[in-house]
């Protein structure tokens, strides 16, 4: 258990069923710690928006209750709202205003007194005070994100909500968002973010949680996580196809194609040896010729294919 | 109370306003000017006075009553249904305010465009018609009131329509008919007795002869019940408003 002033989030049994009886989040339960950085795993449609938006009020939940800082949600709105920060999936920007007056604009709303400074310092931190003057819509997607974070962070949220922050932002842009993440965590902002990228979330938090389907299926260090689903695999292609699995070769973690023409090895890549050497030495062995060789890494999606195999076990 | 976020919702639709500063005051003072050139000038001449007034005077507060209604509900319309329709709305919906700040931000932005455009016109109408306001302080409640209620009937549209087109139906369909039917280019009394009977059952009536009696102390009906019709007219939009916050109608999925 994490002792609970060190929680700054605290999810408890929430559900959504949307009005149309789509059910999003199924008894989601999550505690985040204070200061962490938090990336949030899963396919499209898991429902990884619908949490962060019943905890910022933009959904009602069905069921459960949400903690921020002790307070709840949805009794107590005008303390949880004012410590969070959202940066939301889709670009919805104000067009017409200037980046400065559009950032302004957001530290007033979150009850905060005009702070000309703080402006400042937020669009310098994020590259964009060479353009405080000119109207959003000028501008381009990945400076709109920007825009976005700058007015998450105009009130000085200590807990901040990124949701996808990375699509469809080039590779520079993209180590300036982590160093960025990295610069809140330092001075004790607790972020929760989304992605597709498994690298993102590893390069990056300190946990991840893997979402299904409106259930949280894993939630786990993210160090340890990616021990365990660092697996890779080795695809041999043979010169003539096989019947079967050759008997002297039960003892690998090898399995034959249907028709007959590629094995699959399974290694850990992490480990200190991958038998690679071992496999081919045994299969030249057993009188199979090896045409082709590739290795591929383990993609997400098969991570959430293995972890709700994993789950249901 | 959140006064940052009110002083911030309004300062925005304000500097939304004076941004598209043709739309927004140039275009209806225009409009309302040739009104009065076609009715007061050209018309009213050839017309008698209307209990007792020349029928260019007696247009005005019917006149301003028109703009007043059609500007308030498309300002505050327009002002909310905007953010909800690129995205943008959900910086207020996550924002630590309850419905109380941003109505007053939205509605407190829209009422105060139209009050000022009130005046603008009143001020032009100086130009070609003399003149005298009965009851200054009536006229100006009578102003705001009317400005108020009918910029949170606006919002309520805005909140409600789902595309451009249901944005411009009501006021088109319904508002614009009612104020021409509303007693602002005549007095009721001038009506067939049955037609009488029936436009007591249209709303802006009670507008349109509230505020002409703010100006010469003559009304088609009893100022008070002016006065109760569109007090008991913002009370009914409040209460939706507030019902429409706590349920999350249209708001909050
Ligand atoms: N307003 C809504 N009304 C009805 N259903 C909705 C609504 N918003 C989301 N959903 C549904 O809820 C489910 C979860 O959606 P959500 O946006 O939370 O997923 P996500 O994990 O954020 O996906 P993505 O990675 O694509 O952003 C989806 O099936 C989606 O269709
Ligand atoms: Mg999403």
């Amino acid at each position: 258990m994490i002792p609970d002033d060190d929680v700054i989030l605290d999810i408890q049994g929430l559900g959504k069923r949307y009005r149309d009886g789509l059910v999003a989040l199924r008894g989601v339960d999550l505690s985040i710690r204070r200061g962490e950085i938090f990336a949030l795993l899963g396919p499209n449609g898991a429902g990884k928006t619908t949490l962060i938006s019943v905890v910022c009020g933009l959904v009602n939940a069905s069921a459960g209750t949400v903690r921020v800082d002790g307070f709840d949600i949805v009794r107590d709105f005008r303390q949880t709202r004012a410590r969070i920060g959202l940066v939301p999936q889709e670009l919805a920007v104000d067009a017409f205003e200037t980046v400065r007056a559009t950032v302004a604009f957001s530290r007033g709303l979150m009850g905060r007194p005009p702070d000309p400074g703080h402006v400042e310092r937020v669009l310098r931190q994020l590259s964009l005070w060479d353009k405080r003057d000119a109207q959003v819509r000028t501008l381009s997607g990945g400076m709109k994100r920007r825009v976005l974070i700058a007015k998450a962070l105009a009130h000085e949220p200590s807990l901040l909500f990124l949701d996808e922050p990375t699509a469809g932002v080039d590779v520079e842009l993209r180590h300036d968002m982590w160093a960025m993440v990295r610069g809140l965590r330092e001075r004790g902002t607790t972020v929760v973010l989304t992605t597709h990228y498994i690298e993102e979330a590893e390069e990056m938090a300190d946990r991840i949680g893997v979402m299904r389907r409106g259930e949280l299926v894993v939630v786990e260090e993210t160090a340890s996580l990616m021990r365990r689903l660092g697996s890779r695999q080795l695809t041999v292609v043979m010169q003539s196809p096989l019947p079967a699995l050759p008997p002297a070769l039960a003892d690998l973690p090898l399995s034959l194609s249907e028709d007959g023409s590629t094995l699959t090895y399974s290694f850990d890549a992490q480990a200190q040896s991958s038998g690679i050497a071992d496999l081919l030495r045994r299969l030249a062995g057993q009188g199979i010729d090896v045409r082709d060789l590739h290795t591929s890494e383990t993609s997400l999606e098969d991570i959430f294919v293995g972890l709700v195999r994993e789950a249901a076990a | 109370m959140n006064r940052h976020a009110i002083a911030a919702i309004y300062r925005f639709e304000m500097a939304r306003t004076f941004r598209t500063l043709m739309q927004s005051i140039a275009s209806p003072v225009l409009q309302t000017t040739l009104y009065f050139v076609v009715f007061g000038a050209a018309i009213g001449a050839r017309m008698g006075e209307v209990d007792g007034v020349s029928y260019g005077a007696f247009i005005i507060p019917g006149l301003i009553m028109l703009s007043l209604l059609s500007e308030s509900i498309g300002n505050a319309s327009f002002g909310i249904y905007l953010p909800k329709w690129s995205g943008t709305l959900y910086q207020v919906l996550s924002a630590p305010v309850s419905w109380i700040e941003v109505v007053i931000g939205y509605v407190g932005a829209a009422a105060s465009k139209s009050i000022l455009l009130g005046l603008l016109i009143l001020a032009t109408a100086r130009l070609f018609v003399p003149y005298e306001i009965a009851h200054p302080l009536w006229m100006i409640a009578f102003l705001v009131l009317t400005a108020v209620s009918f910029s949170l009937f606006g919002f309520i549209l805005g909140l409600w329509a789902d595309n451009f087109e249901q944005l411009q139906v009501v006021p088109l369909m319904v508002v614009t008919p009612l104020t021409f039917l509303g007693g602002a280019f005549y007095s009721i009394s001038m009506l067939p007795p049955v037609w009488q009977t029936i436009t007591l059952f249209n709303p802006v009536v009670y507008l349109v002869s509230g505020f002409r009696w703010s100006f010469y102390g003559i009304s088609d009906v009893n100022v008070v019940v002016s006065l109760a019709a569109i007090v008991g007219f913002l009370a009914a939009c409040l209460l939706l408003v507030w019902w429409i916050f706590r349920t999350g109608w249209r708001l909050r999925p």
